[in-house]
Protein backbone atom coordinates (compact mmCIF):
# COMPACT_ATOMS: atom_id res chain seq x y z
CA UNK A 1 0.00 0.00 0.00
CA UNK A 2 1.30 3.43 -0.95
CA UNK A 3 1.43 5.71 2.07
CA UNK A 4 0.17 8.81 0.31
CA UNK A 5 -2.29 7.12 -2.00
CA UNK A 6 -5.69 8.82 -2.15
CA UNK A 7 -8.48 7.03 -0.36
CA UNK A 8 -12.26 7.13 -0.20
CA UNK A 9 -14.33 5.99 2.79
CA UNK A 10 -14.93 2.78 0.85
CA UNK A 11 -11.28 1.98 0.21
CA UNK A 12 -9.97 3.22 3.57
CA UNK A 13 -8.52 0.21 5.46
CA UNK A 14 -9.89 -1.06 8.74
CA UNK A 15 -6.85 -0.20 10.89
CA UNK A 16 -5.25 2.67 8.95
CA UNK A 17 -2.82 3.43 11.78
CA UNK A 18 -1.19 0.04 11.24
CA UNK A 19 -1.66 -0.41 7.50
CA UNK A 20 1.93 0.49 6.54
CA UNK A 21 5.20 -0.83 7.91
CA UNK A 22 6.00 2.64 9.25
CA UNK A 23 2.62 2.73 11.00
CA UNK A 24 3.21 -0.71 12.54
CA UNK A 25 6.65 0.28 13.78
CA UNK A 26 5.41 3.52 15.27
CA UNK A 27 2.57 1.70 16.99
CA UNK A 28 4.93 -0.87 18.51
CA UNK A 29 7.55 1.69 19.49
CA UNK A 30 4.99 3.97 21.04
CA UNK A 31 3.58 1.25 23.26
CA UNK A 32 7.09 0.39 24.40
CA UNK A 33 7.55 4.07 25.26
CA UNK A 34 4.28 4.03 27.22
CA UNK A 35 5.61 1.06 29.21
CA UNK A 36 8.65 3.15 30.09
CA UNK A 37 6.44 6.08 31.05
CA UNK A 38 4.46 3.80 33.34
CA UNK A 39 7.63 2.81 35.21
CA UNK A 40 8.74 6.45 35.38
CA UNK A 41 5.45 7.55 36.93
CA UNK A 42 5.53 4.57 39.28
CA UNK A 43 8.83 5.78 40.73
CA UNK A 44 7.36 9.25 41.23
CA UNK A 45 4.25 7.80 42.87
CA UNK A 46 6.38 5.61 45.13
CA UNK A 47 8.44 8.64 46.17
CA UNK A 48 5.32 10.67 46.85
CA UNK A 49 3.73 7.92 48.94
CA UNK A 50 6.92 7.52 50.96
CA UNK A 51 7.34 11.27 51.54
CA UNK A 52 3.72 12.27 52.00
CA UNK A 53 3.29 14.73 54.89
CA UNK A 54 7.00 14.54 55.75
CA UNK A 55 7.56 18.16 56.75
CA UNK A 56 10.34 19.67 58.91
CA UNK A 57 8.11 21.64 61.29
CA UNK A 58 4.42 21.81 62.26
CA UNK A 59 3.70 25.12 60.51
CA UNK A 60 4.03 23.47 57.09
CA UNK A 61 0.75 22.63 55.40
CA UNK A 62 -0.09 18.92 55.11
CA UNK A 63 -2.04 17.14 52.38
CA UNK A 64 -5.29 17.49 54.34
CA UNK A 65 -4.87 21.27 54.71
CA UNK A 66 -4.02 21.84 51.06
CA UNK A 67 -6.27 19.82 48.81
CA UNK A 68 -9.72 20.96 47.74
CA UNK A 69 -11.88 18.20 46.34
CA UNK A 70 -14.29 20.33 44.25
CA UNK A 71 -11.41 21.66 42.13
CA UNK A 72 -9.92 18.18 41.72
CA UNK A 73 -13.35 16.88 40.73
CA UNK A 74 -13.69 19.53 38.01
CA UNK A 75 -10.18 18.75 36.73
CA UNK A 76 -10.99 15.03 36.65
CA UNK A 77 -14.19 15.62 34.69
CA UNK A 78 -12.38 17.86 32.18
CA UNK A 79 -9.63 15.33 31.54
CA UNK A 80 -11.96 12.32 31.46
CA UNK A 81 -14.27 14.04 28.98
CA UNK A 82 -11.30 15.05 26.82
CA UNK A 83 -10.36 11.38 26.71
CA UNK A 84 -13.81 10.54 25.31
CA UNK A 85 -13.64 13.34 22.73
CA UNK A 86 -10.34 11.98 21.45
CA UNK A 87 -12.00 8.56 21.14
CA UNK A 88 -14.61 10.32 18.98
CA UNK A 89 -11.80 11.81 16.89
CA UNK A 90 -10.35 8.34 16.26
CA UNK A 91 -13.82 7.02 15.45
CA UNK A 92 -14.07 9.59 12.66
CA UNK A 93 -10.50 8.83 11.59
CA UNK A 94 -11.52 5.18 11.09
CA UNK A 95 -14.54 6.36 9.08
CA UNK A 96 -12.28 8.57 6.93
CA UNK A 97 -13.98 11.79 8.01
CA UNK A 98 -11.11 14.26 8.31
CA UNK A 99 -13.16 17.36 9.20
CA UNK A 100 -15.02 15.71 12.05
CA UNK A 101 -11.79 14.21 13.34
CA UNK A 102 -10.16 17.65 13.42
CA UNK A 103 -13.21 19.11 15.16
CA UNK A 104 -13.15 16.49 17.93
CA UNK A 105 -9.41 16.93 18.35
CA UNK A 106 -9.99 20.66 18.75
CA UNK A 107 -12.59 20.00 21.47
CA UNK A 108 -10.05 17.70 23.14
CA UNK A 109 -7.45 20.47 23.10
CA UNK A 110 -9.90 23.00 24.58
CA UNK A 111 -10.83 20.64 27.43
CA UNK A 112 -7.14 19.96 28.02
CA UNK A 113 -6.45 23.69 28.22
CA UNK A 114 -9.24 23.96 30.81
CA UNK A 115 -7.52 21.28 32.87
CA UNK A 116 -4.19 23.03 32.58
CA UNK A 117 -5.73 26.34 33.66
CA UNK A 118 -7.14 24.67 36.80
CA UNK A 119 -3.75 23.18 37.62
CA UNK A 120 -1.98 26.52 37.24
CA UNK A 121 -4.59 28.10 39.53
CA UNK A 122 -4.09 25.27 42.03
CA UNK A 123 -0.29 25.56 42.21
CA UNK A 124 -0.52 29.33 42.42
CA UNK A 125 -3.04 29.02 45.25
CA UNK A 126 -0.78 26.65 47.24
CA UNK A 127 2.14 28.99 46.76
CA UNK A 128 0.36 32.17 47.87
CA UNK A 129 -1.99 30.82 50.54
CA UNK A 130 0.16 28.12 52.15
CA UNK A 131 3.70 29.01 51.10
CA UNK A 132 3.87 25.46 49.78
CA UNK A 133 6.83 25.70 47.39
CA UNK A 134 8.97 23.15 45.62
CA UNK A 135 11.72 23.47 48.23
CA UNK A 136 9.69 23.94 51.41
CA UNK A 137 9.63 20.24 52.46
CA UNK A 138 10.23 16.68 51.27
CA UNK A 139 6.45 16.42 50.94
CA UNK A 140 6.14 19.50 48.74
CA UNK A 141 9.04 18.41 46.49
CA UNK A 142 7.50 14.98 46.00
CA UNK A 143 4.08 16.51 45.38
CA UNK A 144 5.21 19.05 42.80
CA UNK A 145 7.47 16.55 41.04
CA UNK A 146 4.68 14.01 40.61
CA UNK A 147 1.78 16.34 39.79
CA UNK A 148 4.01 18.77 37.89
CA UNK A 149 5.42 15.97 35.77
CA UNK A 150 1.88 15.02 34.85
CA UNK A 151 1.12 18.68 34.08
CA UNK A 152 4.18 18.80 31.83
CA UNK A 153 2.83 15.76 30.01
CA UNK A 154 -0.45 17.61 29.52
CA UNK A 155 1.44 20.57 28.01
CA UNK A 156 3.42 18.25 25.76
CA UNK A 157 0.29 16.33 24.75
CA UNK A 158 -1.59 19.53 23.91
CA UNK A 159 1.33 20.86 21.86
CA UNK A 160 1.58 17.54 20.05
CA UNK A 161 -2.15 17.48 19.21
CA UNK A 162 -2.08 21.07 17.97
CA UNK A 163 1.04 20.39 15.89
CA UNK A 164 -0.36 17.33 14.11
CA UNK A 165 -3.65 19.15 13.51
CA UNK A 166 -1.96 22.19 11.99
CA UNK A 167 0.78 20.36 10.11
CA UNK A 168 -1.66 17.94 8.48
CA UNK A 169 -4.56 20.38 7.98
CA UNK A 170 -4.02 20.48 4.23
CA UNK A 171 -2.68 16.96 3.85
CA UNK A 172 -5.87 15.33 5.08
CA UNK A 173 -6.06 11.65 5.94
CA UNK A 174 -3.87 9.05 4.31
CA UNK A 175 -1.83 6.13 5.54
CA UNK A 176 1.07 8.48 6.27
CA UNK A 177 -0.90 10.91 8.48
CA UNK A 178 -3.28 8.42 10.18
CA UNK A 179 -0.60 6.93 12.52
CA UNK A 180 0.39 10.46 13.60
CA UNK A 181 -3.14 11.25 14.78
CA UNK A 182 -3.57 7.82 16.32
CA UNK A 183 -0.42 8.01 18.43
CA UNK A 184 -1.12 11.56 19.64
CA UNK A 185 -4.53 10.34 20.82
CA UNK A 186 -2.97 7.29 22.54
CA UNK A 187 -0.63 9.64 24.39
CA UNK A 188 -3.59 11.73 25.46
CA UNK A 189 -5.35 8.66 26.87
CA UNK A 190 -2.21 7.71 28.76
CA UNK A 191 -2.21 11.15 30.42
CA UNK A 192 -5.72 10.39 31.65
CA UNK A 193 -4.60 6.95 32.90
CA UNK A 194 -1.96 8.64 35.05
CA UNK A 195 -4.45 11.23 36.28
CA UNK A 196 -6.84 8.51 37.51
CA UNK A 197 -4.10 7.38 39.90
CA UNK A 198 -3.15 10.95 40.80
CA UNK A 199 -6.65 11.91 41.84
CA UNK A 200 -7.06 8.65 43.75
CA UNK A 201 -3.64 8.28 45.40
CA UNK A 202 -2.69 11.94 45.86
CA UNK A 203 -5.92 13.84 46.34
CA UNK A 204 -8.54 11.40 47.58
CA UNK A 205 -6.17 9.39 49.77
CA UNK A 206 -4.63 12.67 50.92
CA UNK A 207 -8.01 13.71 52.28
CA UNK A 208 -8.67 10.36 53.96
CA UNK A 209 -5.39 10.30 55.86
CA UNK B 1 -3.66 -9.83 9.33
CA UNK B 2 -5.78 -7.05 10.80
CA UNK B 3 -5.96 -4.92 7.70
CA UNK B 4 -7.74 -7.31 5.39
CA UNK B 5 -10.69 -5.27 4.35
CA UNK B 6 -12.44 -7.06 1.54
CA UNK B 7 -13.69 -10.38 2.73
CA UNK B 8 -16.64 -10.60 0.40
CA UNK B 9 -17.03 -10.09 -3.31
CA UNK B 10 -19.31 -7.13 -2.63
CA UNK B 11 -17.23 -4.09 -1.48
CA UNK B 12 -20.36 -2.05 -0.81
CA UNK B 13 -21.58 -4.60 1.71
CA UNK B 14 -18.15 -4.67 3.32
CA UNK B 15 -18.19 -0.91 3.72
CA UNK B 16 -21.61 -0.86 5.31
CA UNK B 17 -20.64 -3.68 7.65
CA UNK B 18 -17.54 -1.79 8.79
CA UNK B 19 -19.51 1.43 9.32
CA UNK B 20 -21.97 -0.45 11.49
CA UNK B 21 -19.18 -2.15 13.39
CA UNK B 22 -17.47 1.20 14.07
CA UNK B 23 -20.76 2.76 15.22
CA UNK B 24 -21.37 -0.21 17.52
CA UNK B 25 -17.82 0.15 18.88
CA UNK B 26 -18.46 3.82 19.56
CA UNK B 27 -21.62 3.00 21.52
CA UNK B 28 -19.56 0.69 23.72
CA UNK B 29 -17.01 3.49 24.21
CA UNK B 30 -19.73 5.89 25.38
CA UNK B 31 -21.09 3.25 27.77
CA UNK B 32 -17.56 2.79 29.12
CA UNK B 33 -17.24 6.52 29.58
CA UNK B 34 -20.52 6.64 31.53
CA UNK B 35 -19.23 3.93 33.86
CA UNK B 36 -15.94 5.78 34.33
CA UNK B 37 -17.77 8.97 35.29
CA UNK B 38 -19.91 6.94 37.67
CA UNK B 39 -16.84 5.37 39.34
CA UNK B 40 -15.23 8.78 39.69
CA UNK B 41 -18.32 10.24 41.36
CA UNK B 42 -18.57 7.23 43.69
CA UNK B 43 -14.90 7.65 44.71
CA UNK B 44 -15.36 11.32 45.53
CA UNK B 45 -18.58 10.64 47.44
CA UNK B 46 -16.93 7.81 49.40
CA UNK B 47 -14.18 10.17 50.51
CA UNK B 48 -16.60 13.01 51.25
CA UNK B 49 -18.86 10.77 53.34
CA UNK B 50 -16.26 10.20 56.10
CA UNK B 51 -16.32 6.40 56.15
CA UNK B 52 -13.51 4.53 57.90
CA UNK B 53 -10.25 4.89 55.99
CA UNK B 54 -9.76 1.10 56.08
CA UNK B 55 -12.81 0.84 53.89
CA UNK B 56 -12.35 3.94 51.72
CA UNK B 57 -8.71 3.45 50.66
CA UNK B 58 -9.04 -0.10 49.26
CA UNK B 59 -12.40 0.83 47.75
CA UNK B 60 -11.20 3.89 45.80
CA UNK B 61 -8.04 2.06 44.72
CA UNK B 62 -10.18 -0.74 43.33
CA UNK B 63 -12.35 1.78 41.45
CA UNK B 64 -9.19 3.43 40.05
CA UNK B 65 -7.83 0.08 38.83
CA UNK B 66 -11.12 -0.79 37.13
CA UNK B 67 -11.32 2.66 35.55
CA UNK B 68 -7.77 2.41 34.22
CA UNK B 69 -8.62 -1.04 32.83
CA UNK B 70 -11.52 0.50 30.91
CA UNK B 71 -9.29 3.29 29.65
CA UNK B 72 -6.66 0.82 28.42
CA UNK B 73 -8.87 -1.88 26.95
CA UNK B 74 -11.54 0.34 25.41
CA UNK B 75 -10.28 3.91 24.94
CA UNK B 76 -6.79 2.76 24.02
CA UNK B 77 -8.16 -0.26 22.09
CA UNK B 78 -6.03 -2.86 23.89
CA UNK B 79 -8.94 -5.30 23.67
CA UNK B 80 -8.73 -5.26 19.86
CA UNK B 81 -6.73 -7.64 17.70
CA UNK B 82 -3.03 -7.00 17.13
CA UNK B 83 -2.30 -5.74 20.64
CA UNK B 84 -0.26 -8.69 21.91
CA UNK B 85 3.04 -6.80 22.05
CA UNK B 86 1.48 -3.67 23.62
CA UNK B 87 -0.10 -5.90 26.28
CA UNK B 88 3.25 -7.48 27.04
CA UNK B 89 4.99 -4.08 27.25
CA UNK B 90 2.29 -2.65 29.42
CA UNK B 91 1.88 -5.56 31.84
CA UNK B 92 5.66 -5.84 32.25
CA UNK B 93 5.68 -2.14 33.11
CA UNK B 94 2.85 -2.65 35.60
CA UNK B 95 4.85 -5.43 37.29
CA UNK B 96 7.89 -3.19 37.70
CA UNK B 97 5.64 -0.31 38.80
CA UNK B 98 3.95 -2.46 41.45
CA UNK B 99 7.27 -3.71 42.85
CA UNK B 100 8.64 -0.14 42.95
CA UNK B 101 5.67 1.19 44.90
CA UNK B 102 5.68 -1.84 47.20
CA UNK B 103 9.39 -1.39 47.96
CA UNK B 104 9.02 2.30 48.76
CA UNK B 105 6.08 1.58 51.05
CA UNK B 106 7.58 -1.31 52.98
CA UNK B 107 11.33 -1.83 53.05
CA UNK B 108 12.48 1.78 52.73
CA UNK B 109 12.20 3.98 55.78
CA UNK B 110 12.97 7.65 56.22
Amino acid sequence: MEAEEKYTPQTWPESPERATLEGKNKFLGFWLFLGGETVLFASLFATYIALKDKVPSPEHALAKDLYELPLVFVMTMLLLTSSLTSVYAMYHMKNFNFKKMQLWLLITVILGLGFLGCEIYEFNHYYHEYNHTFTSSAFSSAFYTLVGFHGAHVIFGLSWLVLVMVRNAKRGLNLYTAPKFYLASLYWHFIDVVWVFIFTVVYLMGMVG
Amino acid sequence: MVNNQSNSSNPRLDYEYRRKKNAEGMRIQVATFTLMIFFTVVSFVAVGANFSKWFVIPFILLLAVVQVGFQLYYFMHMSEKGHEAPSMFFWSAITVAFVTVLAFMTIIWW
